[in-house]
């Protein structure tokens, strides 16, 4: 079972969509600020990561750029799931490594579980 | 002819800029293009009459050179408040569209997911799915509660309607409505009204906005296990109300932006993600307009007390 390590800090999305990928067969664990979501990262190694950008303690992009900096971790692949939507921020985030850049509020659940499988194939 | 005759109406123009017609560029363009000519036809007079003292004629250009220098630099001016005015909308775009939109996909994907036809959810299970529902839809609310109040600010449309009553009951009522907040954060509120406070003039609901932003505020930014406290008295004419907590403070490069219009610091930020930057700009507005004072003391990671006066009557 792919383990998905979801880094977002709304309890509502974290709960949907976490709910949502288990009963998609994922295993789903949960980091609602980027201090613990770093931690994360790094103990429980998951196959993919979905990261919000606006997070408590330690901003996404911070996070994405320690995850991707570290060789134990850099190959983990990062969905950034967030409702920012400025050319900037998805420039920014592909240049630090991020897989893909989703803007949260122009995707349904299954279009987000269709990107997580093209992820993970 | 009709959009070039509206194009000559300077009044509309500098009304649609919120400013005054003494800081309106436009306006300030023809009172200096009127100088131009008036001098230009003064000068000529002068100069035909009185050419016998240069002096005179070179004092003239002088006094002409620095009203125009004047116009120009308030002309300059006007246009970085105009500048300064585009770049709080875009950022005030930008703060709302995101804010709003937090919400919105909470609830879209709620929808989405109790409406899947191929994932079952248990009936207990929906109920937690709704209580979700009702929240996102009260933030979305809050959050345009909050505009609308700001944009009756700026109107200037935004009446006071005293009428006789307590303080003190006031801040019980908010406390009251605050306690499942602050018992999930894991905060204690104590209230120690110095005195029994007379009843004093003043409109209750604008009141009651400040206290709930500053309960709030300070339930929000302090940490689990904290403590707020709460003290009210009189002081001569007026009512004093202070609110203390012992969270994450303003830092001190913060502090004088602190009850402007959209601006949250730096460490709220990191502690708490959601916010619009609105709650003290309106609590200042309201404080002011209620002929009062509202002032704080603030370390970054010690506390913050805010404290307000208001008259009696």
């Amino acid at each position: 079972m792919k383990r998905i390590l979801f880094i977002e800090d709304e309890k509502a999305i974290q709960k949907t969509m976490g709910e949502f990928l288990k009963k998609k067969g994922y295993n789903v664990i949960s980091a609602f600020d980027g201090e613990t979501g770093l931690k994360m990262v790094k103990v429980k190694k998951p196959d993919l990561v979905l990261l919000d950008l606006v997070l408590p303690k330690l901003h996404g992009f911070d996070l994405l750029e320690k995850i991707k900096a570290d060789p134990e971790t850099e190959k983990i692949p990062v969905i950034i799931l967030t409702n920012l939507e400025g050319t900037e921020e998805v420039t920014k985030a592909l240049e630090l490594g991020a897989t893909t850049y989703l803007v949260k509020s122009s995707y349904r659940l299954q279009d987000v579980l269709s990107k997580i499988k093209q992820v993970l194939k | 002819m009709q959009e070039v005759v509206s194009q000559l109406n300077i009044v509309k123009y500098c009304r649609g800029y919120g400013l005054s017609i003494w800081q309106c560029p436009q306006f300030l363009f023809l009172v200096m293009g009127l100088i131009i000519i008036l001098t230009s036809i003064g000068s000529y007079l002068i100069g035909s009459s009185y050419i016998t003292d240069p002096s005179l004629v070179a004092l003239i250009v002088i006094i002409i050179t620095g009203v125009l220098f004047i116009i120009s630099y308030i002309i300059t001016r006007s246009f970085e408040r105009l500048a300064e005015a585009s770049r709080m909308k875009s950022e005030f775009i930008n703060i709302v569209s995101h804010q709003l939109r937090s919400p919105i996909t909470n609830i879209k994907w709620i929808a989405d997911f109790l409406t899947s036809e191929d994932v079952e959810i248990a009936d207990n299970k929906k109920d937690e799915y709704y209580t979700h529902l009702k929240e996102n839809i009260s933030r979305m609310v809050e959050l345009i509660d909050d505009l609308l109040i700001v944009s009756k600010i700026e109107e200037g449309s935004f009446p006071l309607k005293k009428t006789k009553s307590s303080l003190n009951d006031l801040v019980y009522e908010v406390i009251e409505r605050s306690k499942a907040f602050a018992e999930v954060c894991n905060i204690k509120i104590v209230f120690n009204p110095k005195e029994s406070l007379p009843s004093a003039f003043f409109d209750p609901n604008l009141i009651k906005l400040v206290v709930e932003n500053l309960i709030d505020n300070a339930i929000r930014y302090t940490k689990k296990g904290g403590r707020v406290e709460i003290e009210t008295e009189c002081r001569k004419n007026r009512l004093y109300f202070s609110i203390k907590d012992n969270g994450v403070g303003i830092p001190k490069q913060d502090q004088k932006y602190i009850f402007g219009k959209f601006f949250r610091a730096e460490n709220a930020m990191r502690n708490q993600t959601k916010g619009s930057g609105l709650g003290l700009y309106i609590a200042k507005s309201i404080i002011i307009k209620s002929g009062g004072r509202i002032w704080f003391d603030s370390e970054a990671n010690k506390g913050t007390t805010f404290h307000f006066l208001i008259p009696t009557k």
